[in-house]
C-alpha cells in the first residue's frame, strides 16, 4: 500500500518519577530507537517532537530540544501539541512527512517530567481558557471527569465499582510484566477496593498517575526500509487525528458544557467512536481484523468506554467482555497489554508514542512474557484535550 | 470573574447563555462572536436565560482538594463537594455545575431532577465570587 511507512525503531526511557529533566528522557528514548533501527542520527531528515507544557519554556520547541541535545545536524524539525493525542500527532506528522518525501527518515519523540498530583492548568487570570474556568469555577480536576464518566456507565450499563476493579486487576498484571512500567506489581480487586475514594465511584486504584517518561520512534519511507536491508518491517498503517463534530453532545474534558443538540442532531456516533472509524478506514481493516489493541486508560472505567467505542462489543456490553476474560491475554482481543496507564502513568506527550512502541514489539513479536501470539493487527487509541482525536494501525 | 453567565436572585436566578438567531443554537458558557454550528450562515448571538430545571447526567466528587486556581483554604480541612452534570431537555445540552452545600453524592441518582440556585463560591474580606449550584427539587433552601 503506498500509504505505508515503516518503523524501523523503537525506544523508551522507563516511566516513573525520576526528577529529572524531560529532556533526559526524550534522548534516552531517541537512542535508543536509533539503535534499534540501525540508523545513525546524522542520517535522520527530519525530527518530530511531541510538546510538553509541563516542563517549562523548554517543552514549547520540544522538536528542537531534543535535535540540540542529541547534536545540532540540520535535519527538519517540527514540534507539535495536542496534549494527550501529541504523540500521534507527532507521528502523523512524520508520516505525512516522508509519504510527502520531504524525507526518508524521521525521528519522533515525546517525552515529560510530571508534575506531582493533579495536572493544573497555567498559572496567572485567564478567563479565556475553559481549562482554567473549570478549575477556578468548579475546582474540577481531571478525576472527576472520569468519576463522571463512571458513574454514567453505571447508570446506562449497570457497571460495577467490581468491574471497573477488574481492569486495574488485569493490566497491574500485565505491566508486571513490562520493565518499562512505572508500576510492576500485581494489584488485587481487594487492593483496589480499599483504596481511597478520589471522585466517586472511582478509587486511587482506578486512576492513573502522573508519571516522567519517554518513548521515540524511527519511521522511513518503505523504499528506504528495503535499502537499509529491512524487508518487511512492521508498518503504520492509519494515523487518525480527527476532530469531534458538531454537536458533541458528550460532556468532556476541559469543558462546562457540551454543545447544543436543539439546532443540529448529534452525530450518530460520538467522538472517540469516530477516532477508530477514521483510522479503521485509513487502515482498510475493522474491529474483526485485530489482533490487539492499547488504549487511554486514564480510568479503569475509560478502558471499558473504549471497548465498545473500537467496536470490540456493542454498547453497552464492555463490562461483560471483559468479565469472560475476553480483552486479557489468551482472549478474543487483548487490551492493554503493555499494562496500560494503569501501569505506566501519565507523561502527556509521551504516551501516544508509547503505545506505537508496544504495537510494534509485540507485531515483532519481541514483547516477552506479555507476547500476544500471532500478533499482525493492533490498534493504539488516545483521546486529548480541547478536542484532539488519535488513533494509530500498525501491522506486519 | 465571569461576566453574564447567571443572573438574578432566589427564585429568578437563571444561567444566561447565547441563542443564535439564525440557526437557533444555543451556547453555554456564552459564545459572543460566532456561531459554532459549522453549518449555519451566522447570526447575532443574543443573550438567552437557560431552562431553571433540568435531570442528573451523571454526577461525582472531589475527595481531594483541588489545585489552585481552585480557591480553597488551606488552613481548614477539606470538605468534598457534589459536582452534577445536568441535561436542559428544551436546550439539549449538559452543564455541569457544584451542588448546593450538604447534597453529597448518596443523595443523587442519574436522571433525577434539579434546579439552578445562586451560590457562593469563595468569598474574602471584600468580596464575595457568586456562582450557580445545582440543587435536586423538591428540597428547601
Amino acid at each position: 500500500m503506498t500509504g505505508e511507512v515503516a518503523v524501523l525503531g523503537t525506544g523508551m526511557h522507563p516511566w516513573g518519577k525520576w526528577g529529572r529533566s524531560f529532556v533526559e528522557y526524550g534522548t534516552a528514548a531517541a537512542r535508543a530507537a536509533l539503535d534499534d533501527a540501525g540508523v545513525d542520527w546524522r542520517d535522520v531528515g527530519s525530527v518530530v517532537g511531541a510538546d510538553t507544557v509541563r516542563g517549562g519554556y523548554p517543552g514549547y520547541v520540544a522538536g528542537a530540544t531534543f535535535a540540540k541535545a542529541l547534536g545540532w545536524q540540520g535535519a527538519r524539525v517540527t514540534s507539535v501539541y495536542a496534549a494527550c493525542a501529541s504523540g500521534a500527532q507527532a507521528v502523523g506528522t512524520a508520516r505525512a512527512q516522508i509519504l510527502a518525501g520531504l524525507a526518508d527518515v524521521v525521528l519522533v519523540v515525546g517525552a515529560d517530567s510530571a508534575p506531582k498530583g493533579f495536572f493544573r492548568p497555567a498559572g496567572g487570570d485567564r478567563a479565556d481558557d475553559p481549562d482554567w474556568l473549570r478549575f477556578r469555577i468548579l475546582g474540577a480536576t481531571n478525576p472527576t471527569y472520569f468519576g463522571l464518566y463512571a458513574r454514567r456507565r453505571m447508570a446506562m450499563h449497570g457497571d460495577t465499582p467490581e468491574d471497573f476493579a477488574r481492569v486495574k486487576v488485569k493490566n497491574s498484571a500485565l505491566g508486571a510484566l513490562n520493565p518499562y512500567a512505572r508500576y510492576r506489581k500485581r494489584v488485587t480487586a481487594e487492593e483496589v477496593a480499599a483504596s481511597a475514594v478520589v471522585a466517586d465511584p472511582l478509587r486511587l486504584l482506578d486512576i492513573c498517575a502522573t508519571s516522567d517518561g519517554g518513548a521515540a520512534l524511527v519511521l522511513s519511507s518503505m523504499e528506504f526500509a528495503r535499502r537499509h536491508g529491512v524487508a518487511e518491517p512492521v508498518r503504520i498503517r492509519a494515523v487518525s487525528t480527527v476532530t469531534p463534530r458538531y454537536p458533541n453532545t458528550v460532556l468532556d474534558l476541559p469543558d462546562i458544557a457540551t454543545d447544543s443538540a436543539v439546532a443540529v442532531a448529534p452525530p450518530e456516533e460520538t467522538f472517540r467512536a469516530s477516532i477508530a472509524r477514521a483510522a479503521y478506514e485509513e487502515a482498510g481493516v475493522g474491529p474483526e481484523d485485530l489482533s490487539f489493541a492499547e488504549v487511554y486508560d486514564l480510568s479503569t472505567a475509560l478502558e471499558l468506554q473504549w471497548y465498545e467505542d473500537l467496536g470490540l462489543c456493542g454498547e453497552g456490553g464492555a463490562a461483560k467482555l471483559l468479565r469472560d476474560g475476553g480483552t486479557a491475554p489468551g482472549g478474543r482481543i487483548p487490551v492493554n497489554a503493555s499494562g496500560g496507564l494503569a501501569s505506566f502513568g501519565e507523561a502527556v506527550p509521551a504516551q501516544a508514542i508509547a503505545q506505537v512502541c508496544e504495537l510494534v514489539w509485540q507485531l515483532r513479536g519481541e514483547a516477552g512474557d506479555r507476547q500476544i501470539e500471532g500478533a499482525r493487527v493492533g490498534i493504539s487509541a488516545n483521546q486529548g484535550l480541547f478536542g484532539h482525536g488519535s488513533a494509530v494501525v500498525a501491522v506486519r | 470573574m465571569v461576566t453574564g453567565w447567571f443572573t438574578g436572585e432566589g427564585e429568578g436566578f437563571r444561567l444566561l447563555g447565547t441563542r443564535c438567531s439564525a440557526c437557533a443554537s444555543v451556547f453555554f458558557p456564552r459564545e459572543d462572536v460566532l456561531c459554532r454550528n459549522p453549518g449555519c450562515p451566522g447570526g447575532d448571538l443574543r443573550e438567552v436565560p437557560l431552562s431553571r430545571r433540568g435531570r442528573v447526567w451523571s454526577y461525582t466528587d472531589g475527595r481531594y482538594r483541588p489545585p489552585s486556581p481552585y480557591v480553597s483554604d488551606p488552613e481548614l480541612p477539606w470538605e468534598p463537594y457534589a459536582l452534577i452534570a445536568v441535561e436542559l431537555a428544551e436546550e439539549r445540552l449538559v452543564v455541569l455545575g457544584q451542588a448546593v452545600p450538604g447534597v453529597t453524592v448518596a443523595d443523587l441518582t442519574v436522571g433525577m431532577e434539579v434546579e439552578v440556585v445562586p451560590g457562593v463560591l469563595n468569598e474574602d474580606a471584600e468580596t464575595t465570587w457568586t456562582t450557580w449550584h445545582w440543587r435536586p427539587t423538591g428540597v428547601g433552601a
